[in-house]
């Protein structure tokens, strides 16, 4: 018996069933490779800031569904004034299930006037972008938001 | 890859169904009747990626792609384009000419060049994309080898030119010697084809703007092309698109460049008549 | 070194004293991330831009590490502070050593 009937008997139209036969696919598409885990991205995070982050001042701001996972923008801005006493030392960011968990690391100084970048990342399935700053201060802050990342209608 | 190729193969099963299935039933639910497209219509933003019923694939664009499209600089198809201007004013062959020798100032020259592309080719008894002409005029007038289909410099040449029509309306003739051609690229559309057993006009015609996964469907139409694709990661032709579509459904491919894509460029070019030029365009 | 790595950058060509402004840059790069294999099923190595360093009249203004998730064709934008006229530099590193330039005049009052 095909899925497609097995979805359909429950009540489901045909097209519904596609629909969620592809999402069910996607799901459980585990990858089997070693990859980056929430673990393994925290623990790189520590090791670059060694102030423990807390949560606050960062926005990440992204697709909630990835147009496609090749090339995601986002842009992180944190809350500073940017002023010599004031200012973002640094921008961490890691992906949590990619192959591995570094993504970039962005230096400013007063000069930056503003705590913005933007780039364009590869994301290889749905996970977390968590961005730390580091400020002039010794404090870090973090921000952690989830894209989800699917495989084209057609597999494509 | 073994991984990939089971997913593939299941969800082939699944789409096979689903697909073919799709085209033929009436909609059984309130949320499925009706003009899948009218979301898009009511939108005065994209008054003029339409034209009639006709919907640039731009329309069916993230806010976010849209916007690396709206903005030259962020455009990575741009660079193609600095590329092909670059190979424009380059000489080559023995002939000691550039394109620039000839044509001048592609802006004038090449301005409603690209929107009349493909067409018949009397040199070729057949049709020519702009590639296929290119290399005519780089063998026959610069005597430079062909570039090779989908190479840097002649993807360069092809933005290039395309760039100069950008804003236009595509309007590619399919009476006269291009009338058998057209035939034949419009049967490649309307036949199934692939694992999956459907034809282009299942997912563009039958079920432009619906879902397919979290993916909605375009009309499949040409007006962007040469793209940046997202997914590629790089600029490419629409055969190489062709190719990959061909792929998805899990059917043979036919080359870069042959007759077959060619003559389905002609039909889907004509299926966007009256769009406007975007290329160089951001897709997915 | 990479073939036809071209940088793009974008700077406004006038700003006032103390204006925040926004510098975009994109440059041309497959960024081949290591994670691919060929047809033959061997990886395919790794060549990146890993670093892009600006300066300000000499000062360094802005330092990106990157790393294989950057997708090809890398576009970073940033912002900085006018405060006085004159050069803006770029240097894109790439993992073979190849150093990619670009520099931009600024004229600020």
């Amino acid at each position: 018996m095909s899925p497609i009937t097995n979805l359909a008997r429950e009540g489901l139209n045909r097209r519904q069933a596609v629909a969620l036969g592809l999402g069910g696919i996607a799901a459980a598409m585990a990858p089997l490779n070693a990859r980056a885990t929430p673990e393994s991205a925290r623990k790189l995070l520590s090791d670059m800031v060694k102030t423990e982050p807390k949560a606050g001042k960062v926005q990440i701001k992204t697709q909630e569904i990835a147009e496609n996972g090749n090339t995601v923008p986002v842009t992180i801005t944190v809350d500073s004034p940017m002023t010599d006493k004031d200012y973002v030392k640094a921008i961490h960011v890691v992906a949590d299930r990619n192959p591995l968990p570094g993504v970039a690391s962005f230096s400013l100084n007063p000069a930056s006037g503003k705590a913005e970048v933007q780039f364009r990342m590869r994301m290889a399935e749905t996970q977390n972008i968590i961005a730390v700053a580091e400020m002039s201060d010794g404090s870090a802050w973090t921000a952690t938001r989830e894209v989800k990342v699917t495989i084209g209608g057609c597999g494509g | 890859m073994a991984r990939y190729r089971k997913i593939l193969v299941v969800a082939s099963t699944i789409l096979a169904a689903g697909l073919a299935a799709c085209s033929e039933e009436k909609p059984t639910s309130t949320a499925d009747s009706g003009d899948p497209l009218a979301q898009y219509r009511a939108n005065p933003k994209y008054a003029e990626f339409m034209s009639g019923e006709k919907m640039s694939g731009y329309v069916f664009a993230s806010p976010e792609t849209q916007a690396m499209q709206d903005d030259d600089f962020e455009n990575p198809g741009m660079l193609a384009v600095q590329d092909g201007e670059a190979e424009w004013n380059r000489v080559d062959g023995a002939a000691g000419k550039s394109c620039a020798s000839c044509h001048g100032d592609a802006a004038q020259s090449m301005k409603g060049v690209a929107v009349t592309y493909p067409k018949f080719e009397p040199k070729r008894g057949k049709l020519a994309s702009i590639e296929h002409r290119i290399n005519i005029c780089r063998t026959e007038h610069m005597q430079a080898p062909e570039l090779k289909w989908e190479s840097k410099p002649l993807l360069g040449l092809t933005a290039y030119v395309e760039y100069q029509s950008r804003g236009m309306p595509i309007n590619v003739k399919i009476d006269g010697p291009a009338a058998p051609f057209f035939e034949k690229g419009k049967e490649f559309y309307e036949t199934r084809r692939g694992q999956m057993d459907v034809s282009c006009a299942h997912c563009h015609v039958h079920n432009a703007g619906r879902n397919m996964g979290v993916e909605n469907l375009s009309q499949g139409q040409s007006n962007g092309y040469p793209t940046y694709r997202l997914k590629w990661q790089s600029f490419g032709s629409l055969h190489r698109r062709f190719e990959g579509c061909n792929q998805e459904v899990r059917a043979a491919t036919y080359p870069r460049g042959s007759d077959e894509y060619t003559n389905l460029e002609l039909y889907v070019a004509w299926r966007g008549n009256g769009l406007k030029s975007e290329a160089p365009s951001v897709r997915r | 070194m990479a073939e036809n790595v071209k940088p793009r950058i974008r700077v406004p060509n006038n700003a006032k004293r103390g204006e925040v402004i926004e510098i975009k840059t994109l440059v041309s790069h497959p960024m081949e991330s290591g994670q691919r294999k060929n047809a033959q099923g061997q990886t395919i190595p790794r060549k990146i831009i890993n670093r892009m360093s600006v300066t300000y009249n000499g000062k360094p203004v802005f330092e990106a590490k990157l790393e294989p998730a950057i997708s090809a064709n890398p576009y970073i934008s940033f912002f900085i502070k006018a405060t006085e006229s004159g050069e803006l530099a770029f240097a894109w590193t790439d993992d073979d050593g190849s150093v990619y330039k670009a520099t931009q005049q600024i004229t600020v009052s």
